[in-house]
């Protein structure tokens, strides 16, 4: 048996939306050297829809696929939506991920609502509760 | 597939996996029956002991077999705590980076009123005989070194050790998991006391070991039971993996020159190779180390994620991250060498087998070096590294 289910594998080995935007509006980064995993996540907000979405990550393999995944639920959605979006979404969109490495979706989920928080904080505009 | 972890494990000798499977079909006895089919168990058994007993320099009185190097570890240091507490010394000398078989049974000695020093390993993740020397008092009952450490490979001075722990008239209990087999190991030469091994690290079954015990030193028992091993480890032997075991080692023995004159040279090849990564580091003395060991950290990646992708391009190795453990914590190893969390978390361990490549070796170097430049390429750390917004630590 595998470590990992095929789809946070195949997250792994092809992430989606790799990268930086350089004119993002919300930009939010979590997690710490010392624990092992950092996800930076940056959207671009538009009309109260993230319009674009891209991920830098410092991580084992469930942190690469969960930033991956995460990306992938929010593109296109309203704001509305993707404030809710949790871990365990994120981990049941992946097929599990096994108990020790949930912590590694938290960070996806803290990631977005930091990135969030910095778009309300830059546009004063409130988006959170 | 390239192989590259045997230091967690080693493929099986054809000759062991031949005596192993042999035996189970033909001397199946216990060898504590009386029957010629038990007694003859037992001469296989006891020329096994023999065998194991002459690679190390010991006698066969001396070798009790355990279930691998745990259970050893174990046995040998809770018997020299019932010794030294039987005559008032509760004090035990040791080092920041033991196999957790060592330290785990340290810490349930300390709950039971020992005192445990644990010295620094420095840099190179080599403790000095003057440190040890410094270190043991009056009440020190047991002096407990591993010869080469499991993650970075670094020998320890072992014989220049156990002369100051037999000078001291202090027990020296030494952890030889990762050396016997590969590089010469002999208990007189090297003043040990006790000393752990393990089968399944020099080509042989898993789940056997041995305790080498000088005579005159009385162990505790870890399983009570019947008489077998000199009634200090009680169960009906594992004749099939214990003659293996002996078969593994003896061939270890005989070809240990030639194998580490090849494994040193593949090593210091891989090495090079790897040292053309930017801002990386070998782990541990480039000098005094296995000959089949190479560890490395690289600045602003994750071990997991690169074990993954090598796993991808058909190389098995290993890591110290945190994600790979389990447990928050990168490997103890690393920090007792001074790598800071962020960087400890980047480590490669290659150990490779005699069976190794040149063109193998260049193979792992290539994959290695397009792994972490892929893994760096869309890492938050990485990019504040370049960025100046963060300083280099490697
Ligand atoms: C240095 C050291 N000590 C002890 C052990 C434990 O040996 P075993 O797996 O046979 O219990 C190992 C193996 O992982 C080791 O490398
Ligand atoms: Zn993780």
């Amino acid at each position: 048996m595998a470590l990992y289910s095929e789809k946070v594998m195949d997250h792994f080995r092809n992430p989606r939306n790799v990268g930086v935007i350089e004119d993002a509006n919300g930009i939010g980064e979590v997690g710490n050297a010392k624990c092992g995993d950092i996800m930076k996540m940056y959207l671009k907000i538009k009309d109260g829809v993230v319009e674009d979405v891209k991920f830098e990550t410092f991580g084992c393999g469930s942190a690469i696929a969960s930033s991956s995944m995460a990306t992938e639920l929010i593109k296109g959605q309203p704001v509305e939506e993707v404030k809710k979006l949790t871990n365990k979404a994120v981990a049941e969109a992946l097929d599990g991920l096994p108990a020790y490495k949930m912590h590694c979706s938290v960070l996806a989920e803290e990631a977005i609502q930091s990135a969030l928080k910095d778009y309300q904080e830059r546009t004063g505009e409130k988006i959170l509760n | 597939m390239i192989y590259a972890d045997n230091a967690a494990t080693t493929r099986m000798s054809d000759a062991a996996i031949h005596t192993m499977t042999a035996l189970m079909k033909e001397s199946w006895g216990n060898p504590s029956s009386l029957y010629a089919h038990g007694q003859n168990a037992r001469e296989v058994l006891e020329k096994a002991r023999g065998d194991v007993a002459a690679v190390i320099g010991a006698q066969p009185v001396e070798i009790y077999f355990t279930s691998g190097g745990s259970e050893a570890d174990n046995q040998a240091i809770r018997s020299a705590a019932a010794i030294g507490a039987k005559n008032g010394k509760r004090h035990i000398v040791s080092t920041a980076f033991e196999h957790h078989a060592v330290l785990h049974t340290l810490n349930r000695l300390e709950k039971e009123g020992f005192e445990v020093t644990l010295l620094d390993v420095h840099e190179n993740g080599i403790v000095t005989p003057d440190q040890v020397a410094a270190a043991i008092r009056e009440d020190t009952c047991l002096v407990t070194i591993m010869y080469a450490n499991n993650e970075i490979g670094t020998i320890q001075p072992i014989p220049e050790i156990g002369e100051i722990c037999r000078k001291k008239k202090v027990l020296f209990h030494v952890d030889a998991v990762q050396a016997v087999g590969h590089i010469p190991v002999d208990v007189e030469r090297d003043r040990i006391d006790l000393l752990s091994a393990s089968a399944h690290k020099f080509h042989g079954p898993k789940g056997v070991g041995f305790l080498y015990a000088r005579k005159g030193i009385r162990l505790t028992n870890l399983i009570e039971g019947g008489a077998q091993e000199r009634g200090k480890r009680a169960g009906t032997e594992n004749v099939p993996g214990i003659a293996a075991m002996a078969e593994a080692l003896r061939e270890a023995a005989a070809d240990m020159t030639e194998n580490a004159a090849h494994l040193t040279a593949m090593r210091d090849l891989l090495i090079a190779g790897l040292k053309e990564i930017p801002h990386g580091a070998l782990n541990g003395d480039a000098g005094h180390r296995l000959p089949g060991n190479v560890n490395f950290c690289f600045e602003g990646i994750e071990g997991e994620s690169l074990l993954l992708l090598l796993d991808d391009k058909g190389i098995c190795a290993s890591s110290g991250s945190a994600c790979t453990s389990g447990s928050l914590d990168p490997s103890h190893v690393l920090l007792a060498i001074g790598r800071v969390h962020d960087v400890a978390h980047g480590s490669l361990r290659l150990s490779i087998g005699e069976e190794i490549t040149e063109k193998e070796v260049e193979y792992i170097i290539q994959s290695v070096k397009e792994v972490v430049e892929y893994l760096r390429g869309f890492s938050p750390i990485w990019r504040d590294l370049m960025a100046g917004k963060k300083e280099f630590i490697l």
